[in-house]
């Protein structure tokens, strides 16, 4: 009803503006979890072994650590503004819900910047012991604070613990909040995907390196390092990610319908590749279709019914292309990684050589970028998949969004303010690598 | 004034949030204050001062800004309808301010990390922005106390676009709040800064600074107190009239005839906990004059506080995480006390 007043451009503004803040958000945040590991994981080698290769790494990775987590902490604080700036009434209705987690989180971003700060200026100032130790607080607070977000997020999409009378909550229970249906397998699901995006794309930078300068000590443990972190996480995200698909089976039915491009409802729906979705003729064409392999997959039974999106009434249906799109990237690329990462993992277990072979960091430098794709995708498929709610079955996007006209022009700030950013911090830290080589 | 009978949780949340804000305003606010000092920088030490405001920074301002964040995280649990009123009429100069932390944190890391290439142009645009987002937070709070942010937030859709989304933050009044909070930050920062110089001539530089921060802080003080009687009645007879008025002028007054002798006589640990006095006591009337409203003269503190349970949980979770917090900053200031020993 708001939406309409104000006529779809500003809704469609707000909605991309958090979107794109959101987006570049994510991979900083990803960055922020999973390279404190790497770097207290140098560390730890290097007062394992005294070898000063070890120590220079962590040194090196904690400079481009300080560049990342800052733009990550700015980009951070935008969007805590934002829930206000662009869904004032989604804040309204959802903030005694979600504000416990929040909470939690700001105690998290406490010590993980507390202690950044301590890891990063404090080589020369502290014991050995007390700097590794400030590096493994910091890497916990950083899972910590990933965990209490997503569980909003996965309060958004199955939530709990509220009453509704009308268009207000009567009674809330935070505790059955946070740990809502979808909690376990989102947190889950987006933790490897830090640990699988970020150590697969720092093995894929030193692996192009590697190309070049086959034995050069520090490329060689960067790589060793960044993949401990990478495989194992990229191996385990295809299971999780099953996990996730069938809570959505369960909690999220138009979701499904949407990311699989499922229109019929059937029993032994077929899983498909690819394909278009055709919203006219309510039909996907040209997939490869992998009989029964939908209902299998989502709920473990290969003649289970599966609803399709016919199923709902039209005005509950998100935009299907993007969704049906995004899930396809997203298990696409995660395909693609997981199967690399096998092959690391079998070399490895025969105690193979890994660094030796110029096929697998020809490839392994191709996959570098497809986690942070993934994710983007991934979030896609989350997001743009629960419209046409914000909090599903409660409140819509378009009754959220604030009354604010004109919303075009913050948006248009703040894209520019990210494409600048995010130009600066490319051309930072390819020019921290070079340094190297 | 509030009868004692209602105190509760509500007005307990309200309190931690505004010990946050003042522990951001100490510290992030000289955070600021250190920018202004960055583009101020000048005379014969102008690059040994910057290095100082630098090195005095770098280890701590990422904590520092998570105060902010705590607010605003409490603001939008504990009293929902605020933040969605805020967010509302204050659209315009959040985002400005948001675009001011972004591009100043920002530029402050590409300084310390990107190479001396254009370690100057960042410097400036830290600067700059240092100069101008504690105008915008400052005019943010002006705008909230003169209760046109609460009658605006009833027009919204009756009244046209510069009447609910400019008017209630731009007058004479927030301005002069605005220019009043970047003052008092040059000042804090400028009185820490003392202490953390490693020379004479650093020291005395800094001890001018703050000497002169001082009468601005003043000159101000008097505008935006002579200007509220107009613009914000609420504070100025709140200030001028309740029980507790008399004791915290007197305070304040105090607190900063102490600060300006101290650093006049280079008592400079004095001078510190003086000035960081004057500032929270500016800051703790400000909330009383307020009370028992939050957003004046549509919201109180209750009718927007979050339900029960909310508040309940918030309130362990707080304590849980301060156990936590307190020994973790202490460490950090105690590991950076000096910055000259890197
Ligand atoms: C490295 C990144 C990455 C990779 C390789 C994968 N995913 Fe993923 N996926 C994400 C990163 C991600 C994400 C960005 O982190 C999401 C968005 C929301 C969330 O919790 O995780 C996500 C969401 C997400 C959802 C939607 C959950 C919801 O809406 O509640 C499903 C069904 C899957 N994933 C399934 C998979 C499957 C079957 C994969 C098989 C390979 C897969 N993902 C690989
Ligand atoms: C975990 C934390 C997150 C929260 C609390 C959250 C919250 C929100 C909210 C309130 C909206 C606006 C209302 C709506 O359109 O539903 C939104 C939209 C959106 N978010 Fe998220 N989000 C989260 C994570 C992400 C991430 C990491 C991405 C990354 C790419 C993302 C992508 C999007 C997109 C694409 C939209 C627009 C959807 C549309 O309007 O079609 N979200 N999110």
């Amino acid at each position: 009803m708001i939406g309409v007043r104000l006529g779809m451009s500003d809704l469609f503004a707000a909605r991309t503006q958090m979107a794109l803040s959101l987006g570049f958000h994510i991979v900083f945040a990803e960055i922020g979890i999973a390279m404190p590991v790497l770097m207290v994981l140098a560390e730890w080698r290097w007062t394992r072994t005294e070898d000063a290769v070890f120590l220079q790494l962590a040194k090196r990775w904690a400079k481009g650590t300080a560049i990342l987590f800052a733009v990550g902490a700015v980009s951070g604080t935008v969007l805590s503004f934002e829930l206000g700036l662009l869904w004032p009434r989604f804040m309204q209705l959802a903030g005694p819900i979600i504000g416990v987690p929040f909470s939690l989180e700001g105690f998290a971003f406490f010590t993980e910047a507390i202690f950044l700060g301590v890891y990063l200026y404090g080589w020369d100032r502290i014991s050995r012991r007390a700097h590794l130790a400030a590096g493994v607080i910091v890497a916990v607070s950083g899972a910590a604070s990933a965990v209490f977000v997503v569980m909003v997020n996965a309060w958004m999409n199955t939530p709990a613990g509220i009453t509704l009378s009308g268009a207000t909550i009567s009674a809330v229970d935070p505790i059955a909040g946070m740990f809502n249906p979808s909690t376990v397998q989102q947190t889950l699901h987006m933790l490897l995907a830090a640990y699988a995006a970020t150590g697969l794309a720092v093995a894929g930078i030193h692996a192009a390196v590697l190309l070049r300068k086959r034995d050069s000590a520090f490329h060689r443990a960067a790589f060793t390092i960044a993949l401990g972190v990478g495989v194992p996480a990229a191996i385990l995200q295809p299971v999780s990610g099953d996990l996730s698909a069938r809570t959505v089976a369960a909690w999220q039915p138009i979701k499904l319908a949407a990311l699989e491009g499922q229109f019929a409802t059937e029993r032994g729906a077929p899983l498909r590749i690819g394909g278009w979705p055709n919203v006219q003729r309510e039909k996907t064409s040209f997939a490869l279709e992998i009989p029964r392999g939908l209902s299998l997959l989502a709920f473990h039974d290969p003649s289970a019914e599966v609803r399709g999106l016919t199923a709902f009434p039209r005005d509950l249906w998100p935009p299907i292309i993007p969704v049906h799109f995004g899930f396809q990237i997203m298990v696409g690329l995660g395909t693609a990684m997981a199967l690399v990462s096998a092959c690391v993992l079998f070399l490895f277990v025969r105690h193979r050589p890994i660094v030796d072979r110029a096929w697998l960091l020809r490839l392994l430098a191709i996959v570098a970028p497809f986690g942070f794709i993934a994710t983007e995708a991934g979030w896609t498929v989350t997001e743009v998949g629960r419209q046409p709610w914000v909090v599903q079955g409660v409140i819509r996007t378009a009754d959220a969004v604030t009354p604010m006209p004109g919303l075009v022009v913050p948006m248009t700030i703040f894209a520019l303010l990210y494409l600048a950013l995010s130009a600066i911090v490319v051309t930072l830290v390819r020019s921290l690598v070079r340094e190297t080589t | 004034m509030m009868p004692l009978e209602t105190f509760g949780l509500p007005e307990i949340i309200a309190g931690i949030m505004l010990l946050a804000l003042n522990a951001y305003v100490l510290t992030g606010g000289a955070d600021f204050g250190g920018g202004v000092w960055d583009l101020l920088a000048s005379g014969s030490s102008r690059d040994e001062q910057r290095s100082l405001i630098e090195r005095s920074i770098a280890p701590i301002w990422e904590a520092n800004h998570v105060w902010l964040i705590v607010v605003v995280v409490l603001l939008f649990s504990a009293f929902p309808p605020a933040f969605g009123t805020l967010g509302m009429v204050l659209h315009i100069p959040l985002s400005l301010l948001l675009v001011g932390i972004v591009l100043r944190g920002s530029a402050f890391v590409f300084r310390s990390y990107g190479g001396r290439a254009h370690g100057r142009q960042w410097g400036t645009l830290f600067a700059v922005t240092s100069l101008i987002t504690p105008v915008i937070l400052g005019m943010i709070i002006g705008a909230i106390v003169s209760d046109r942010v609460g009658v605006a937030s009833t027009r919204v859709g009756t009244s046209g676009f510069v009447e609910v989304f400019v008017r209630p933050w731009l007058s004479a009044f927030t301005i002069a709040v605005g220019a009043f909070a970047l003052a008092l930050f040059a000042f804090l920062a400028a009185t820490y800064l003392t202490l953390a110089a490693d020379t004479d001539n650093l020291r005395e530089a800094f001890r001018r600074r703050a000497l002169g921060a001082a009468l601005f802080v003043f000159v101000l003080a008097a505008v935006a107190l002579a200007l509220s009687f107009q613009a914000a009645p609420r504070v100025a007879h709140g200030v001028a009239g309740a029980w507790w008025s008399l004791p915290l002028h007197l305070g304040t007054a105090a607190a900063a005839i102490t600060a300006i002798v101290a650093l006049w006589r280079r008592r400079y640990r004095i001078a510190r906990v003086a000035v960081a006095a004057q500032v929270s006591l500016v800051l703790w009337g400000w909330a009383l004059a307020q009370l028992p409203y939050l957003v004046p003269p549509t919201l109180t503190l209750r009718d927007a506080a979050s339900p029960r349970e909310t508040l309940t949980l918030l309130l362990v979770g707080l304590c849980a995480g301060f156990v936590i917090l307190i020994p973790s900053l202490r460490y950090l200031y105690h590991t950076f006390a000096r910055a000259s020993e890197s």
